[in-house]
């Protein structure tokens, strides 16, 4: 359907030649255009409202008394459905070490809610079909489920500042919140959707731009070269390019699509896509408020190494 | 009769929105309330949340995790008789 609208579009209303360089480009890029914007909407509301039905205290209850694995395993599907944005990485972390949860748990948590988020599965599931989308989920949970269990092993609770143990999360005074109607958890949704939509739109006309002049006019040779199975280094610099990315998975997707096209494998996709997302300057600003640096540089290490064997993993398994 | 509005967060983008929105409705519904920050993490705690921002009502927990909309703002603080 958004094939036909863009061939509409562009051989109908812009008088283009089929068949030419800009004609490939053009198409290219407003049936992705459109694809994503569409999933985008439907998607992100979807996993708003859904959210809407596990507050942060619903996973703090049901993750207390938890022991390792299973409770790393639990932690790491609520950081999936559980609504939280990196502003809120303190009180939350003061939360659930406050209520007892051991570290380990609570970084499980920490690794697979920015990784398993909306836009990602979007991005993915437009540009690269529902079956990446779902391999990326599952391997997201498997990634948080091993670094929580890691980063527990070390015992570095010593390396959580003092204050946090002082701080006691208070009784929820929330006598007048009342369980949410349908019409609420829709409003939720819908300004949810609007504000996640007003942040990435631009990017993605960007990035899909740049990805059609890629899929019109980058010769194959190029992409097969740097990115391509025979550079044993793709996935690792991969990755340590998409950490500084953050926040930019709208962006970058559609340019990664386009390299795919000409000869990147898909492990050095998924873990680009997961370092975008699983790490992020601006989150471990606000968790070392919480955290010392030591814990910090494990924490990005094990993440870091942890998607770099994924991408190796997903290279040798996955058809080119 | 609303005497006291707190905003919870710790200063980011949707605390400085959260706050705005409801110093629009206070002065909309006519009300001169003042609308206090709590900036400090001991004291956002001690409200019982987790996520912010946080909307608190005369020492009750109208919204958190979300900025809600001016609507939505104005129609709790007419529920609880502003």
């Amino acid at each position: 359907m958004t094939q036909w609208l863009a061939n509409y579009l562009a051989f109908q209303l812009f008088h283009i030649q089929p068949g030419t360089k800009l004609a490939s480009a053009l198409t290219f890029f407003i049936g992705d255009v459109v694809k994503i914007y569409f999933l985008l909407l439907v998607i992100v509301f979807a996993v708003a409202v859904i959210r809407s039905f596990f507050p942060p205290e619903k996973a703090r209850r049901l993750l207390q008394q938890r022991r390792e694995f299973v409770g790393n395993v639990l932690a790491a599907l609520l950081g999936i459905v559980t609504p939280f944005c990196s502003c809120s990485a303190v009180p939350l972390f003061i939360g659930f070490v406050e209520s007892g949860l051991p570290l380990g748990v609570t970084f499980s948590f920490l690794i697979s809610s920015p990784t398993v988020n909306e836009v990602a599965l979007v991005m993915l599931w437009a540009l690269f079909g529902w079956r990446i989308s779902v391999i990326y989920i599952g391997t997201g949970v498997i990634l948080a489920i091993i670094g929580g269990i890691l980063i527990g092993r070390l015992h570095l609770e010593n390396q959580v500042e003092d204050y946090v143990h002082q701080i006691t999360l208070g009784q929820s005074a929330a006598a007048a919140a009342a369980e949410p109607t349908w019409r609420d958890r829709a409003d939720y949704g819908w300004s949810y959707t609007k504000d996640i939509f007003r942040r990435i739109w631009p990017f993605i006309l960007i990035g899909v731009g740049l990805g059609a002049w890629i899929h019109g006019y980058a010769p194959v040779d190029f992409v097969v070269k740097y990115a391509g199975r025979g550079n044993p280094l793709a996935v690792p610099i991969a990755v340590l390019i998409a950490i500084p990315l953050y926040s930019n998975a709208a962006g970058t997707i559609p340019i990664v699509q386009a390299l795919v096209g000409k000869g990147m494998p898909m492990g050095t996709v998924l873990a680009f896509m997961m370092a975008i997302v699983a790490i992020s300057t601006p989150e471990m600003i606000i968790l070392r408020k919480v955290i010392k640096p030591k814990l910090i540089g494990y924490f990005i290490g094990i993440v870091t190494v942890s998607i770099i064997i994924i991408g190796y993993l997903f290279n040798a398994i996955l058809p080119a | 009769m609303v005497t006291s509005v707190q905003i919870l967060g710790s200063g980011c983008k949707n605390c400085k929105q959260l706050f705005t929105r409801t110093e629009e409705v206070l002065k909309e519904l006519g009300k001169d309330a003042a609308v206090e920050k709590i900036e400090d993490m001991a004291r956002i705690m001690s409200f019982g949340v987790m996520v912010t921002p946080a909307l608190v009502v005369d020492g009750k927990l109208a919204f958190s995790g979300f900025v809600p909309s001016k609507e939505q703002i104005k129609k709790y603080l007419l529920q609880v008789g502003a």
